[in-house]
């Protein structure tokens, strides 16, 4: 069984972000970049299940800049096998991603796409339930557990009132949340290996997809921002100034 | 054209998240005389259809009642909005796990872009959302036929009930069973308290409170004496004190209560994400330089295990 793991190559999750002057987006000149957290689960669960003799072949795939092509050594460095870069310029939305994603499965066949829940960077938490809804397949987001057997995904899933077991036929969607698995260290022999595993490269026009942008950015700005308020001395001062000043609490 | 909201319920009750995001449509709808219709998609649901039915504002509830709806998986529940999709220029939905599980299927199925945790709705087709767990604010404008938008709820009021009132109810045709996904169980968090993303007050625990021992015999009390849901940081979840529904932040709950506790957190970007919307926010921490301090409104550096029960005896 082939698993496909999409990664996104975004801003990392320690820098706090800033938002460029003339409010046009946020300011990327020499920030740190680094794999998607959440699909650095991804990768490392796929890796996990060939690990574990379940899965043949584990492909890593990203969209985007050249640079991203550092995310997707990152991505052999932890256990992929090989790699698939759709090289663009163009600003890329979570539903031309799906249409990517699309192509690719169309051309690899996998019978599982790993990925994150959603990027740290626009939040979007789209990308995997529009692939699965274009390949027409079922999909399991927010994972905390995934067991693969018999042709089947059972995924425990991470909703708002707990914990929720699907069971789901193959070829299908995961994304992953936090608490999947902890991924490992890529170790140094594992970086330079990485460096020697094939990465092909392609481009949307090679896979036939429009990626034009359906959202315009009209502005991007900082949110109000929250002043940090009085210490209080005691227990005493701070319920005096919930009931009195604030007036939160009878 | 009017205005679909997907519903949030249990089969049994609807969710007071709906509420909110019909407020957001009615925002929508004010600007272009458009109705709001509901979409109950549930098995044995009609007490959810009557009540939504009640809600101010709302024109129409369209219902698919059918046993393959009863655990609403996002496969089946997108299939039956994408097939009465017809005549609505937005589909909105709370950006609850259910939401956010549902709505990106039917975009793509609609071939549009999805505009995810809507916080304000500057025009019909413009939008302003948090990007960077928050330390953004976006607006965007949609140039597709149809709006598929989720709807942060704490940035909205709840619609009003008004009893008595009562929107036609029309029954809709059942989708085909797609078949793909089913329904091995669920371990829900069985509790007395207000649901953590509605509640007035929260208390939330970190690390700080060093076990899940610490956390239930400081905190309970506490939250009993503030009628307060309950609340923690992912450190506090990923160490296993409390389960995974408790998580406030980037990728967990959002919260906006008239009073947030954060006990023994620190205050990483992420979790502020979740909670710096509060109306009046208290932290207790007995590290000074604890970043929770530069957001809290009333901040007291001390040793939690004497404060925070000092705290509950004397409210």
């Amino acid at each position: 069984m082939k698993i496909l793991v999409p990664v996104k190559r975004v801003v990392d999750y320690n820098v706090k972000v800033r938002v460029k002057a003339d409010a046009s987006g946020i300011d990327l000149a020499n920030v740190k970049m680094a794999m998607n957290p959440f699909d650095e689960i991804a990768v490392e669960e796929a890796v996990r299940l060939k690990e574990a003799g379940i899965a043949s072949e584990v492909v890593a795939v990203s969209c985007g800049l050249a640079a991203c092509q550092e995310t997707l050594r990152t991505a052999m460095a932890i256990g992929a096998d090989r790699a698939i870069l759709v090289e663009t310029d163009a600003e890329l939305q979570p539903l031309a991603v799906a249409k990517l994603l699309q192509a690719l499965v169309v051309r690899e066949q996998p019978q599982l796409v790993v990925l994150g829940k959603q990027a740290i960077d626009d939040d979007a938490n789209q990308t995997g339930q529009m692939l699965a809804a274009l390949l027409g397949w079922p999909q399991a987001t927010f994972a905390s557990k995934v067991v693969v057997a018999e042709g089947m995904a059972t995924v425990t899933r991470e909703v708002d009132g707990g914990l929720e077991t699907l069971e789901l036929k193959l070829p299908a969607v995961v994304t992953t949340d936090l608490r999947l698995n902890e991924p490992r260290y890529a170790t140094l022999p594992n970086i330079m290996k990485a460096k020697k595993k094939p990465l092909d490269k392609l481009t949307p026009f090679d896979l036939g997809v429009d990626v034009a942008p359906r959202l315009t950015t009209l502005k991007v700005v900082e949110p109000p921002k929250r002043t940090a308020g009085a210490r209080v001395a005691d227990v005493a001062q701070l319920i005096d100034k919930l009931r009195n000043e604030a007036k939160v609490i009878q | 054209m009017s205005i679909l909201v997907i519903a949030e319920h249990d089969n049994a009750g609807l969710k007071a998240a709906t509420l909110n995001t019909v407020t957001a449509a009615a925002q929508i709808g004010a600007q272009l005389g458009a109705e709001i219709h509901v979409l109950v998609a549930g098995s044995a649901c009609a007490a959810v259809a009557a009540a939504a039915a009640q809600i101010e504002g709302v024109a129409r509830v369209r219902v698919a009642d059918a046993a393959h709806y009863a655990d609403q998986t996002a496969e089946n529940v997108a299939a039956l909005i994408l097939a009465n999709a017809a005549g609505y220029s937005h589909i909105l939905a709370p950006a609850t796990s259910h939401g956010k599980n549902t709505l990106p299927r039917v975009a793509a199925l609609l071939d549009v872009a999805q505009i995810s945790d809507v916080v304000g709705i500057e025009a019909p087709d413009t939008f302003v959302r948090p990007i960077y767990a928050g330390n953004a604010l976006a607006t965007v404008q949609s140039a597709d036929a149809v709006k598929v938008v989720t709807v942060r709820t704490t940035a909205f009021a709840a619609a009003a009930i008004n009893v008595g009132g009562s929107a036609a109810v029309e029954n809709l045709t059942a989708a085909a069973d797609l078949g793909v996904a089913r329904l091995v169980g669920r371990e829900l968090t069985q509790s007395a308290r207000p649901e953590l993303g509605a509640a007035k007050v929260v208390v939330s625990g970190g690390r700080g409170l060093g076990s899940g021992a610490n956390y239930h015999a400081l905190l309970e009390p506490l939250a009993d004496k503030l009628n307060a849901a309950l609340g923690a940081s992912r450190a506090a979840v990923d160490a296993g004190f409390v389960p995974n529904d408790y998580q406030v932040g980037q990728t967990g709950k959002i919260v906006a209560p008239q009073l947030y506790i954060a006990v023994g957190i620190s205050g990483a970007i992420q979790h502020l994400a979740g909670m710096k919307d509060s109306r009046v926010i208290v932290a207790i921490n007995k590290d000074a330089d604890a970043p929770i301090f530069q957001v809290a409104d009333y901040g007291l550096v001390a040793d939690l295990f004497q404060a925070v029960p000092e705290l509950t005896a004397a409210l």
